[in-house]
């Protein structure tokens, strides 16, 4: 019953979004190949449409003109309503009557299905279907995560050294970030939570200017108001890591709105990690993002764990993809470990959420390898074999890397070199920014507002004044 | 005497937006035709100190226009909408509704309802939505239903639109509006009747703004979209349909400046929206009882005007604050503070605070009128400081 359910969703997903392709694409074409299940060939016999079907009710769309013109009252797609059977109007919709009694399921016989292209080995899956990457993009990926671990190495190590206060690392999640960030443009808008510097990485921001955010030197962009590994880029459209949990879901969809109204080429995608999906902000994100149209990639990194709150213990639904659905957002599963799946999905989603103006929601089923941050211990609530296990045997890291050498893309010899020349970068890097001096005490009041108001003039006068009288108890490499 | 640490010297000797040019005569400056952009140049109107002036409505030679104090606010929305297209709104029921108190009536017809949107019910979604929105460019004007409703958004407003300017180094900014009528009704319950922003005033990075008359609405809400930093525009449910008659030609306030509503000698009598009303009630049963007390509408919350509030202080050497707030925590007690660290000398009595009790407000309508302060409290007040 379930399954037979979701084949006709997916049918009808099918059906709907080929609707909704705009002209340009062409007549006869079969849509894009990602959708959940089977894809019956599409029927493009009406020429694209204005109006939205929903399946379920009439819909104004934002098209931005006066909202009397773009509404249409419409009948829905006759999705589940057996033509024999009664169907009556509700707000909402057409809805068939039944005289049995049932309750939806809580859950699906099965999980859903999740999307792998390379298995444990780093070979491609026979029959598997995935974007085809260059070698030059093989290698750019392949380079960065490597670039990313030994980065989380080296700024954990200097943490435990006490050189910094504080870091997170993203192990295990290396393809996830890397891999995600090659399927995007630069235009593309990023909202990250914490766990995603390799999408910064992947967009040119350099290891110096990494050390210098962590160090909160007077070179670090944020001027060193924030926390370790609270990067942010304007420049790189990156927008700057906020710590509370989700609140980035919301600014996406503001983001995408933003974009929808330049009616840019391009995308926003926020990412968060199974907890974040608990967030208030969360649903009302993904409703209104759903509601509002906008392009947005909702990137769920489920990696198990949220600081020591399993996920069993976070949700009682089949993972995350399957909320998709209650919000009426197309959504997929992947293998998070896999760079050439997760390179695909993102490919594919961001594809769609630009030329049929919509949200997608992405799974990306992996393990959070290290502790949540160098506050955690984690083997306090985890066993140390599952971790090691993770580590090892299942590094998205070395399984990539067994497809790229697979290829003859790369070698041994150029594996030590890189690693040691990222090593050694990363060390100077760190070496500079520590030394580097602090901002100056005036930053402590610049940028609360566009301008200096008078009672803040006041404080840091104040604090001044406190400083040159009482020298001794401050700082001295601090300048005033 | 100034010692390093005299903060008397630290308030400020020049008023706000002082650098702006203006003309006592004519109130109302006409803004140079500029194309859409961040850098125009706008000339504001100084609110003129003018001995029996009230400061508000149209004193120059043009004929002006009634409106009542929701439709200016839609008048400053048009106006800023048509002038610049990053200019948009979000909000419950703000689009085909019409708004829940008409402030955006006729607007989703006008520029489409991309541009007004209307969003389901998520406060803290909205707000966020214009977060991200204001990090990309736009200017979003988010309104909250009931001021009260903006509890749910406190994270966003507090944790990002204050903050991330801050946070990223200047990289992004937040210009957003945020505002929505909030203050004791006519017997709405505790929920709406709220007064959000005695909850708002320590947030860094946010600007509060209240406004009283038509007149101050409009060029308020100009001035507030027109800011780069996230403004609160906090308007109150029972001056929405005040009339009055304003300028036709286009002018624009500074957010950080007090209004003179009536200039006197004998005490300053500091208050804001809805209880501006309240205090020139009592000014003029105070007024035939001889006394000439000098009323100052704030407007400005956060931060204080502390050049006209200090330039009164040391006039009148009394000072009586009228508010709606709580007793704690409020305006009132931030206020009270400010004076005291910067205007001491220059008192002649202790600061008097007329505040709502620490109560939830009540549906019952004597109940309710028991909290918000009356006239007749106000008058007693000024009798006990001026004895």
């Amino acid at each position: 019953m379930a399954a037979l359910w979701l084949a006709r969703a997916s049918s009808q997903l099918a059906r709907r979004a080929a609707r909704r392709l705009p002209a340009r694409h062409g007549s006869g074409e079969p849509t894009s190949p990602w959708f959940l299940g089977v894809v019956p060939p599409p029927a493009l016999g009406s020429p694209a449409v204005e109006k939205s079907r929903r399946g379920f009710c009439s819909v104004r769309r934002f098209a931005g003109e006066s909202s009397a013109a773009a509404a249409v009252d419409e009948e829905p797609e006759n999705g589940f309503v057996a033509s024999d059977q009664q169907a009556v109007d509700f707000p909402g919709g057409k809805v068939s009557f039944v005289a049995e009694m049932n309750f939806l399921p809580d859950s699906m016989k099965e999980r859903i299905n999740c999307y792998r292209v390379l298995d444990d080995d780093g070979r491609t899956i026979s029959g598997s279907r995935f974007q085809e990457v260059s070698k030059e993009l093989a290698l750019k990926m392949y380079t960065e995560m490597v670039t990313l671990q030994i980065m989380d190495t080296i700024f954990y190590e200097a943490q435990r050294q006490g050189r910094i206060s504080f870091y997170l690392t993203s192990n295990g999640e290396e393809a996830i970030n890397i891999a995600s960030a090659a399927a995007l443009g630069m235009d593309d808008i990023v909202l990250p939570q914490y766990r995603e510097p390799g999408v910064l990485l992947w967009r040119g921001f350099t290891l110096q200017e990494f050390a210098n955010q962590c160090f909160g030197n007077k070179l670090d962009y944020g001027k060193g108001r924030q926390m370790p590994i609270h990067y942010g880029s304007n420049r790189l459209n990156y927008f700057t890591v906020s710590s509370p949990i989700a609140t980035q879901l919301p600014h996406a969809v503001g983001a995408a709105y933003s974009l929808k109204m330049d009616k840019k080429d391009a995308c926003a995608i926020t990412y968060f990690g199974d907890g974040g999906t608990s967030e208030g902000d969360f649903h009302a994100a993904l409703n209104f993002a759903a509601v509002m149209e906008a392009p947005v990639i909702f990137f769920c990194r489920n990696n198990g764990w949220a600081i020591s709150t399993p996920t069993t213990e976070q949700f009682r639904s089949d993972g995350v993809v399957i909320r998709g659905q209650a919000y009426g957002i197309r959504g997929i599963r992947v293998d998070g470990n896999d760079a050439l799946a997760v390179y695909s999905a993102v490919h594919a989603a961001r594809e769609m959420a630009i030329t049929e103006g919509r949200p997608i929601l992405v799974e990306a089923l992996t393990y959070r390898v290290g502790h949540h941050s160098t506050s955690d211990d984690s083997t306090k609530y985890r066993p140390v074999d599952e971790i090691e296990h993770w580590r090892t045997e299942r590094d998205p890291i070395s399984r990539y890397r067994k497809w790229v050498q697979g290829n003859d893309w790369w070698s041994d010899a150029e594996e030590s070199e890189l690693r040691s020349r990222v090593r050694k970068e990363l060390l100077q890097a760190i070496q500079a920014a520590e030394r580097m001096p602090k901002p100056p005490v005036t930053e402590l009041f610049t940028d609360v507002y566009d301008k200096i108001p008078s009672n803040l003039r006041e404080q840091e006068q104040f604090l001044r004044d406190t400083i040159m009288k009482h020298p001794a108890d401050y700082p001295t490499d601090v300048p005033v | 005497m100034t010692t390093a640490f005299s903060l008397r010297a630290a308030a400020p000797a020049t008023a706000p937006c002082a650098g702006v040019r203006s003309t006592s005569a004519a109130r109302v400056v006409p803004v140079s035709a500029a194309p859409a952009g961040r850098g125009r140049m706008v000339a504001r109107a100084a609110v003129a100190a003018k001995a029996d002036a009230p400061s508000s409505a149209v004193a120059g030679k043009s004929d002006g226009h009634e409106v009542l104090l929701f439709e200016a606010l839609r008048e400053a929305l048009i106006e800023e909408m048509k002038l610049d297209p990053t200019v948009c709104v979000f909000g419950e029921d703000v689009g085909h509704y019409g708004g829940s108190y008409k402030v955006t009536k006729g607007l989703a017809d006008m520029f489409g309802d991309l541009r007004v949107l209307d969003t389901p019910i998520a406060e803290n979604s909205f707000t966020g939505m214009g977060v991200g929105a204001g990090m990309k460019g736009l200017r979003p004007v988010v309104e909250g239903m009931n001021m009260g409703f903006l509890l749910l958004a406190y994270n966003q407003i507090s944790n990002n639109c204050g903050m991330l300017h801050y946070t990223s180094g200047g990289q992004f900014k937040i210009p957003v509006v945020i505002r929505g009528p909030g203050g004791v009704g006519r017997q709405l319950g505790a929920e709406h009747s709220q007064r959000l922003e005695s909850y708002f005033q320590s947030i860094p990075g946010l600007q509060m703004v209240a406004c009283s008359t038509p007149y101050n609405a409009k060029g308020l809400m100009k001035a507030a979209i027109r800011s780069e930093n996230p403004v609160v525009l906090f308007e109150h449910v029972l001056l929405y349909n005040l009339k009055e008659k304003i300028p036709d030609e286009e002018y624009v306030l500074c957010l950080e400046e007090a209004e003179m509503v009536r200039p006197g000698v004998h005490v300053t009598i500091l208050t804001y929206s809805r209880m501006r009303y309240h205090v020139m009630q009592a000014a003029k049963t105070l007024v035939n009882k001889g006394y000439d007390p000098e009323v100052i509408d704030i407007r400005s919350l956060k931060p204080f005007d502390l050049h006209t509030i200090g330039n009164s202080i040391k006039k009148t050497h009394r000072v009586l604050i009228v508010e709606e707030c709580m007793r704690t925590g409020g305006i009132g007690a931030s206020l009270r503070s400010a004076i005291i660290d910067n205007f001491w000398d220059y008192l002649d009595a202790p600061i008097m605070c007329l505040s709502s009790q620490d109560v939830p407000t009540p549906y019952a309508a004597t109940l309710e009128d028991a909290t918000v302060v009356q006239p007749a409290q106000i008058v007693a007040a000024v009798e006990q400081i001026c004895q």
